[in-house]
């Protein structure tokens, strides 16, 4: 499968540092089309005002979770293919699960390593 | 019976000193009682009036003691100091944790323009600075769970006070622990970041997700 570096990708975190971390780590790994969204209800807008192919979400974020923002994502026709990944400190079993059934993609578990990072989104993209 | 009284009868009433009852009125008079008593509280009524008489006990000293430690000025002093003192530390690590970042991105846009071997070596070191800032969120995360559990002791003060007749009836609404915002499980699963002896580790997460497949 060939990566199309220039795929826009959404990264979506209530704390700026996180964000600008995943951007900065994603930047190294050659994708620059990055944009942010504060939580899930910022992040369904964008998603649906711009084509995405990827999108990295955290959990724990006021008002919409990362949960429930991809539970929109896997009920909207058109947003339903849009790879996704959780990035959250939530390492409970439970909460792995919960974010299977509801059609995660991939999931990392914070603090995380850019090696990690790298893993999982080339497990959702393919290898580049 | 009064001292001097015949044994065979006394007297009736004050006002009627000539009015007599026997020995065999007076039995039945007590017998009557005491079978009444005898049916009424038995040993373990006595038994349970003597507990609620030690929990009553409990509880004024209870109230005595709570009202020594002064809840007011747990509520209104020591958290709401130790919630500032906390929210102040999440906004100076945030501070820091920018600061570093951007001595990182201008090391990382000098090492571009550095030949490739010790730009590669630097763009490495970066990495590993971006890597430990995840611990921003970590601690902020963190913090956030000892805040809500010292808004939830001071709601839980704020309660018993209330309850047991102190000042501080009125709730607050700042102090009032979150409550989950859409179904019990989604709330139930915000749990935070757990202790590493409790946490699931990226390799057992990885396992828990193959096994779906």
């Amino acid at each position: 499968m060939s990566v199309d570096k220039a795929m826009n990708i959404l990264i979506v975190d209530d704390y700026k540092t996180m964000l600008r971390i995943i951007r900065n780590l994603l930047k190294q790994l050659g994708f620059d089309n990055v944009d942010e969204a504060s939580d899930g209800s910022d992040a369904l807008q964008k998603l649906r005002d711009k084509q995405y192919g990827l999108v990295i979400s955290d959990w724990n974020m006021e008002p919409m979770t990362g949960l429930q923002l991809l539970r929109e994502v896997r009920k909207d026709v058109k947003l339903k293919a849009t790879p996704f990944i959780m990035i959250t400190a939530e390492s409970k079993t439970d909460n792995v699960v919960a974010a299977k059934e509801a059609g995660v993609n991939n999931y990392i578990v914070k603090p995380f390593n850019a090696a990690t990072l790298k893993t999982k989104i080339e497990s959702v993209i393919g290898a580049f | 019976m009064t001292a001097g009284a015949s044994p065979e009868s006394v007297s009736r009433a004050p006002d009627n000193s000539a009015a007599k009852i026997s020995r065999q009125e007076i039995r039945e008079v007590v017998e009557s009682v005491a079978s009444t008593l005898h049916g009424d509280i038995t040993p373990a009524d006595l038994k349970v009036i003597h507990e609620l008489e030690s929990l009553v006990r409990y509880i004024h000293t209870a109230k005595r003691e709570i009202a020594a430690l002064c809840p007011d000025d747990i509520r209104e002093k020591h958290i709401r100091e130790a919630t500032d003192e906390l929210d102040a530390i999440v906004a100076h690590t945030e501070d820091a944790t920018g600061a570093i970042l951007d001595a990182a991105e201008k090391i990382e846009a000098i090492a571009n323009s550095l030949e490739v071997d010790p730009a590669i070596k630097l763009a490495e070191e970066v990495t590993r600075i971006y890597e430990a800032c995840n611990f921003q969120d970590i601690t902020g995360q963190r913090i956030g769970k000892i805040v809500t559990a010292l808004k939830n002791i001071e709601a839980r003060i704020e309660s018993l006070t209330a309850a047991l007749g102190g000042a501080a009836a009125v709730p607050s609404s700042s102090g009032a622990p979150k409550t989950p915002k859409t179904a019990k499980s989604d709330g139930d699963l915000l749990c935070g970041p757990q202790l590493p002896a409790n946490a699931k580790n990226q390799d057992e997460i990885d396992a828990l997700l193959k096994s779906f497949d």
